[in-house]
């Protein structure tokens, strides 16, 4: 057989459609990988047995893909790494996963997450933290930790994610793969278990940028069954691949290299600098003043409307149920029972800052904040087409160092938050590696709808490099037991 | 500063039971959240517009038309608790 592992997803589905490789044969290699070693990550929550039934063909049909547990497949468990939701099965498809069958690709399996996608670390799982495929004591990042890892890791080609604060992004960064988050409204989110309404997207985690381009070929695009959807013409974002990137311009907003920038992930950024550089892309120093109010910005607007989203949550349509002897006390103890400490936090602070009395000095204030935070973008985006970043202030971190902190879990999102407020696409991809060899990984964002730009960019940077085709040393674990 | 008040106050909103012995340790989590929140009141707001929607984007409807759903009995299936087509909860009047 192939070497299957060393193949993008496009380079499999070409494989398949020249019948070098079976659907099959493809799926069961995966298969097999994951019975290895998922065991040491803890990637998945559900490897199917019965796929989902797709059709219909496209540059990825027959490839496999793996699920992040919040974007509902019908017919199986949905769950959002939440005892709340446990024996919940999802009974509509999500849109993505109808374009995902319509393009032929096969759905292989859920992946792990922070509950209900509250986290950087996906230590708040109910199914126990997914690790880092490069440092089994590290974390793999989250919320969407397990998609990230079982890419890194080669377990699935690729994988679906969701990002409400930059947790597409992050665990991409923490682990070395491709994370995308389109501009809001992009890819609609009819299926998507609600965090955040204003700030939620799915996205894809990938080894490259071609499949990146192909998935959001695939999954971008209106639709009537969600009113925040944009109505925009199709593009083809693959046509951006392999182009030249002379003449456009770069911003480095000062905000985002000041203190508490490890000095390996700056040393990384400024080799990015002069890549780009050396292919004729200028850059320019820019300002986004607001940066330093982002994260307290978003945890009032992410937690009120988390609080709102997950009163759906009670014991009666679905999941967990505690407590029968009345109605109220049946409210309180299912919700005690089935969530977890994270996701009770948020739940408190976000019912906390839109209660009456709270409201105007809290939520409203986040408001206001937020607007500023988006008008410093369009300012920058008047002088360049992109903005560079570090996606993480440091590599990944170890299990438990800061779980038992809040602030310090959230101050790991400083930079991914700003994109979801402002609700612009940006992209996370492997840049480097730490002296002890932890992948390190660069943010661009673009202006809203311009999606283009960061694949043109990206797939420059990739066709340049090799971070992305390092794999992880997952041999060494099983090796020494 | 969030006391033990406030946690009972927000529990009952909240709809969570909150065990005796966990309060102050809400609260003082609570507290540590906020007061880097309080960060907030360090940036002048006057005359700014709260922003309410994403990429001046408003919500797109679509009409409003019946459309057929198979899917009840997978609805119904997911009920921790129910009686024929009814989802099933503890007597609410007396």
């Amino acid at each position: 057989m192939l070497d299957v592992i060393n193949l993008s997803g496009a380079e499999i589905a070409e494989k398949i459609s020249s019948k070098a490789l079976t659907k099959e044969e493809t799926a069961s290699f995966f298969k097999k990988r994951i019975e290895q070693f998922d065991q040491l990550l803890n990637c998945f929550v559900d490897v199917f047995e019965e796929y989902p039934k797709s059709c219909g063909d496209s540059p990825l049909s027959g490839v496999p893909i793996a699920i992040k547990d919040n974007i509902c497949i019908k017919g199986k468990p949905a769950t959002c790494s939440s005892k709340i939701l446990s024996g919940h099965k999802a009974v509509y498809d999500a849109t993505v996963i109808t374009r995902l069958k319509q393009a032929g690709l096969l759905i292989l399996a859920r992946t792990n997450m922070d509950e209900f996608a509250f986290g950087s670390s996906t230590e708040t799982s109910c199914y126990g933290p997914t690790r880092n495929p490069w440092d089994r004591s590290r974390v793999a990042g989250g919320s969407s930790g397990g998609s990230a890892a079982a890419v890194a890791a080669r377990l699935v080609p690729f994988a679906l994610g969701s990002d409400t604060g930059g947790s597409i992004r992050q665990p991409s960064s923490l682990c070395g793969v491709v994370g995308f988050k389109p501009t809001y409204g992009r890819v609609s989110r009819y299926g998507l278990i609600a965090f955040g309404s204003s700030l939620d997207q799915i996205g894809p985690i990938t080894l490259n940028f071609e499949d990146c381009a192909y998935l959001l070929n695939i999954i971008c695009g209106s639709d009537p069954k969600d009113c925040t959807s944009l109505i925009t013409e199709n593009i083809d974002y693959a046509k951006s691949l392999h182009q030249e990137c002379k003449g456009l311009t770069i911003g480095l907003p000062k905000e985002y290299f000041g203190q508490g920038l490890d000095s390996q992930v700056k040393d990384s950024l400024e080799e990015v600098r002069s890549l780009f550089q050396r292919k004729g892309v200028s850059f320019k120093d820019i300002s986004l003043p607001h940066t330093e109010y982002a994260v307290a910005t978003y945890y009032i607007i992410g937690s009120s409307e988390a609080s709102s989203n997950l009163q759906r949550f009670d014991g009666i349509r679905y999941g967990l149920r505690s407590g029968c002897s009345d109605l109220k006390e049946l409210y309180f103890k299912s919700r005690q029972a089935g969530l977890g400490d994270e996701a009770k936090r948020r739940i408190f602070l976000g019912t906390y800052s839109l209660s009456s009395g709270y409201y105007d000095a809290y939520y409203l204030k986040a408001l206001k904040v937020r607007r500023l935070i988006n008008d410093d973008f369009q300012k920058a985006f008047k002088e360049v087409d992109a903005i560079l970043t570090p996606t993480a202030p440091t590599a990944a971190f170890k299990l438990g160092e800061k779980i038992q902190d809040p602030l310090s879990m959230y101050l790991s999102d400083i930079y991914t938050i700003s994109a979801n407020l402002a609700g612009l696409p940006a992209v996370s991809f492997p840049c480097g590696f730490t002296k002890e060899d932890l992948p390190i990984g660069a943010q661009l964002i673009a202006k809203s709808c311009d999606e283009s730009t960061l694949i043109k960019l990206g797939s420059l940077y990739q066709d340049n490099t090799d971070f992305h085709k390092k794999m992880p040393p997952l041999e060494k674990y099983i090796k020494n037991g | 500063m969030v006391d033990k008040k406030t946690v009972e106050y927000v529990a009952e909103l909240a709809r969570i039971k909150v065990d005796p012995e966990q309060k102050e340790y809400l609260a003082g989590q609570l507290s540590k959240i906020l007061e880097y929140i309080d960060k907030l009141k360090q940036v002048n707001t006057d005359n700014v517009e709260p922003m309410r929607e994403v990429n001046q984007h408003r919500n797109v409807l679509r009409k409003d038309e019946a459309v057929s759903f198979s899917g009840q009995q997978d609805i119904l299936n997911n009920a921790p608790s129910r009686f024929e087509t009814y989802f099933k909860i503890p007597k609410v009047i007396e």
